[in-house]
């Protein structure tokens, strides 16, 4: 049986690869799975965050502060992204700089069966814009955060991390 | 009123060192206006996404004065960018908004709401340090000097003709232009920022 506090994926190691990979900004939409990661975000001094108003926003203010010399990331919600297509094809694929987008996956679980809509189609829409993209559930998985940023900053196009919204900790307790 | 060919030969003195912007069809004149082509940046973005890119270099380059003009039919599109600029305060930024109101570039349809929608002030409403709005050349030439010594961000809201293309996309003169990657890798050379 799985051991749910240690298959954790905690917001610490998250906001540590953020800075490995020098990342400056996080370019956000809060949900409700992910207020402590929010939060010790904003705690960070070497990380800004700017809340945008809708997702389709944040890969282009990504796109701006790229152009501007900085390392943003995107962090949303996968119903968001799927509501984002346009701005992904623009503003992220055709532009031509490296970014990395977290999102969260709704609904996703290891049941092997999953009803909502949300998580059923986030790897098919993926797929559609031809946007690699890696699963992370637990700190073991770690890694895999920074494969994704030397991804797209060899190939200059945009690598998702897909957060496993079942065992993260990103929620405050 | 206003034409923006004229509007932009009145901004074009204070200018300064300003990234400059530009979106639409009201925004092709500025080529023929500025002085500086190494300092205009070039973010074309579907769906209203030029404005929050366009934020997002305000926010990377905090030290250079970047002057945006939008179009009202992209605003709209993405109307919630108001107050994500105006949440992050950027004191550097300038978002002109030309407003023909009509979507000049598919024949001229209305945008909703064209005549009766007050865009200075939502963008005043929704937390922008100022805000001003002009329907003629003459009361934009007389206050555009002292918009331009402001602290951001600043919207300016201004009535201008539209400039309607009928013609099918393909059959439409193209003129040079350069190419939006040109304009990324030219300015950012002018600045220094590294293309690694």
């Amino acid at each position: 049986m799985v051991n749910q506090q240690a298959a954790l994926l905690k917001p610490e190691t998250l906001v540590e690869e953020f800075k490995k990979n020098g990342v400056t900004h996080i370019v956000t939409i809060p949900d409700s799975e992910t207020n402590y990661l929010y939060e010790l975000m904003k705690e960070q001094d070497w990380l800004d965050i700017i809340p945008a108003s809708r997702e389709g926003e944040t890969f282009a203010i990504a796109l701006g502060l790229s152009v501007g010399g900085k390392v943003p990331v995107c962090v949303i919600q996968n119903t968001g992204m799927m509501e984002s297509g346009d701005s992904i094809r623009g503003m992220a694929i055709d532009a031509g700089f490296p970014l990395v987008m977290v999102i969260g996956y709704r609904g996703w679980n290891r049941h092997g069966v999953i009803t909502d809509t949300a998580a059923k189609y986030t790897e098919t829409f993926l797929h559609a814009m031809g946007v690699n993209y890696y699963l992370v559930e637990n700190d073991d998985d770690a890694p895999r955060i920074s494969i994704a940023f030397e991804e797209a900053k060899a190939t200059k196009r945009p690598v998702a991390v897909l957060v496993g919204d079942e065992y993260h900790g990103f929620n405050r307790v | 009123m206003f034409d923006s060919e004229d509007m932009f030969r009145a901004f074009q003195p204070h200018r300064d060192e300003s990234i400059v912007i530009v979106t639409g069809t009201s925004g092709r004149s500025w080529l023929d206006v500025t002085t500086k082509p190494e300092r205009d940046l070039t973010l074309q973005g579907a769906m209203g996404q030029t404005t929050s890119a366009a934020l997002g270099f305000a926010l990377s380059q905090p030290k250079e004065r970047v002057v945006l003009f939008d179009s009202e039919g992209s605003l709209l599109m993405n109307m919630g960018i108001l107050a994500t600029i105006a949440g992050k305060k950027p004191n550097n930024f300038f978002h002109f908004l030309m407003d023909n109101e009509c979507y000049a570039t598919t024949g001229g349809q209305p945008v909703p709401n064209a005549q009766d929608i007050n865009y200075a002030g939502m963008a005043r409403e929704a937390g922008y340090a100022a805000s001003y709005e002009f329907d003629n050349l003459e009361d934009f030439t007389n206050n555009i000097e002292q918009i331009m010594k402001q602290t951001g961000p600043v919207f300016v809201a201004m009535k201008v003709v539209p400039k309607i293309e009928n013609e099918p996309i393909g059959r439409r003169q193209r003129r040079p232009t350069r190419r939006p990657a040109q304009t990324i890798a030219d300015v950012r050379a002018e600045l220094g920022i590294s293309s690694d």
